[in-house]
């Protein structure tokens, strides 16, 4: 595993079995705030839970960088796994190196109540696979347009919470918010959404409380990990004869234009 | 009633397994490497396709050729313990042959790199096939990767010449892929390096089996200096696409 803190020099001991925690992924495109988000929630929970951080980068360890900086966490439970310029594949087709990475951090810091697994900013397909995470957030912002959350996707459509963050942005980017919020919760079909902007402290609070509610849920056994699953199958108009067609396509594929 | 006909070999060739494990596909983390290439590319010593293909050259006939002995000599190990039925002493075979492939590893990060990407495997092998749980569990859950290697193509039924075969492939399969993404070169052009190697990839696979049932200290010990000296270089490589 490729972490670049050199995380095991000792050999595990079988046996003994760790804490398992609430696994939490974070996904969503670049700059969209996935870093933040997550040093807003251990500001918000270090004092009720022992949380531990996992971050995929495209280059090195940049996001464990910026977490330490922000001092929410002692830095040694921030780690980063280095994912060869492949961040989806990191979090869904092979997720093996993310999943060795939690497990150490669950061994090393035993015992841990929530490890978030923090994606490398990609495109709107990317979602974590059931293997790796428990519950997974996906982040988009209002700067990305508002238009976004109309256009679906796995993650937008069926992550366990979406969060529209840096909404104090939307007047300066011609945003209307209650829309955003009303498209993303028809396309999600009331899966949860909250708006959020870390200068609004209740909102960060409303954030927080989603997932104080997870963790009673999952140490209750009552949450059960729902994959997203691949890319949707979706409807391009104008392109055949008969005026359009159905098709789907595994993340493997490269986006194309819609 | 007429008796089914016997089949004419032993065991048939297991070419699906084979095929699983050496799919770069595998679910086992190792695309986050180039093996050396993308520091090799900083350094200006690997720049199109001719000085890729002797990168290539260079990485078989010496990591290639002692990694594969060393997955062949921890298949014959892993295979002789699941035939007498004996698993309690494999886990210190295994460790001695580690110990040897670790001398033979001047650099940290290239052992620290071997040791990841060997407990990658194991753990991955270990949701992948269940059934092969406890010949995985006296293997350990630490190796370095070729003989992670040598212990699961064992573990699946396969031959020592299957895993020596496997770790040469990989040894150029790895950085030829990666390739693509470091440096202006066709993908055509690094499947045609790999290509043209095959015959010296088969070569090299048959002298290590050769090996397969050699004492430890015996195994080859062929240097790449300047792999070792690249893989220190990247850990301190500040903008780095790939983990080594």
């Amino acid at each position: 595993m490729t972490t670049t803190d050199a995380t095991t020099e000792t050999t595990p001991t079988p046996g003994t079995q760790p804490r398992r925690s609430l696994r939490l992924g974070i996904a969503g495109p670049v700059g969209t705030g996935k870093s933040s988000t997550i040093a807003s929630l251990c500001r918000a929970l270090a004092q009720e839970f022992r949380i531990g951080v996992i971050t995929n980068d495209i280059y090195t360890d940049e996001d464990a960088r910026f977490l330490r900086a922000e001092g929410v966490l002692p830095g040694d439970r921030i780690r980063a796994v280095e994912t060869g310029a492949c961040p989806h594949t990191a979090i869904r087709d092979d997720v093996t190196m993310n999943l060795l990475a939690v497990e150490d951090l669950e061994r090393d810091f035993d015992p841990l109540d929530i490890v978030m697994v923090e994606s490398g900013g990609d495109n709107l397909t990317a979602t974590f696979a059931p293997s790796l995470v428990d519950a997974q957030l996906f982040v988009l912002d209002v700067a990305g347009g508002g238009d976004v959350a109309r256009k679906g996707g796995p993650g937008i459509g069926r992550a366990d919470l979406l969060v529209i963050n840096k909404v104090d942005l939307a007047e300066h980017v011609d945003v209307d918010v209650e829309q955003m919020l009303a498209d993303a919760s028809e396309a999600r079909e009331g899966r949860a959404v909250i708006g959020v902007s870390r200068k609004r402290p209740e909102t960060v609070q409303a954030l927080a409380q989603w997932v104080r509610e997870l963790h009673t849920e999952f140490l209750g056994g009552g949450h059960t990990p729902q994959d997203p699953g691949p890319m949707a199958p979706h409807f391009h108009a104008d392109e055949s004869d008969e005026g359009g067609f159905f098709h789907s396509h595994d993340e493997n594929d490269t986006d194309h234009g819609h | 009633m007429p008796a089914l006909s016997s089949p004419s070999s032993a065991a048939p060739a297991r070419t699906a397994a084979l095929l699983l494990l050496g799919d770069g596909r595998l679910p086992a983390g190792g695309y986050a490497h180039s093996a050396g290439l993308e520091q090799a590319i900083a350094r200006g010593w690997v720049r199109d396709a001719p000085s890729l293909a002797e990168f290539l050259r260079g990485r078989i006939h010496t990591t290639g050729l002692v990694s594969a002995s060393f997955a062949a000599a921890a298949q014959h190990r892993t295979a002789a313990a699941l035939k007498s039925g004996d698993l309690e002493s494999l886990g210190s075979a295994l460790a001695e042959l580690d110990r040897e492939l670790v001398a033979r590893t001047p650099s940290p990060s290239l052992r620290r790199i071997a040791r990841d990407l060997g407990r990658m495997l194991l753990r991955a092998m270990r949701s992948i096939s269940p059934a092969q749980q406890p010949v995985l569990d006296a293997a350990g859950p630490v190796l370095q990767q070729p003989i992670a290697y040598g212990t699961v193509a064992a573990a699946l039924g396969l031959e020592a010449r299957d895993a020596a075969g496997l770790l040469l492939y990989e040894t150029a399969a790895t950085p030829a892929v990666a390739a693509v993404k470091l440096m202006s070169i066709d993908p055509f052009a690094t499947h045609r390096c790999l290509a043209e190697l095959a015959p010296e990839l088969d070569e090299l696979a048959e002298r290590a089996t050769a090996f397969a049932g050699a004492e430890a200290r015996d195994l080859p010990a062929h240097a790449a200096p300047l792999s070792d000296i690249a893989a220190e270089l990247h850990t301190n490589h500040d903008q780095r696409l790939f983990a080594s």
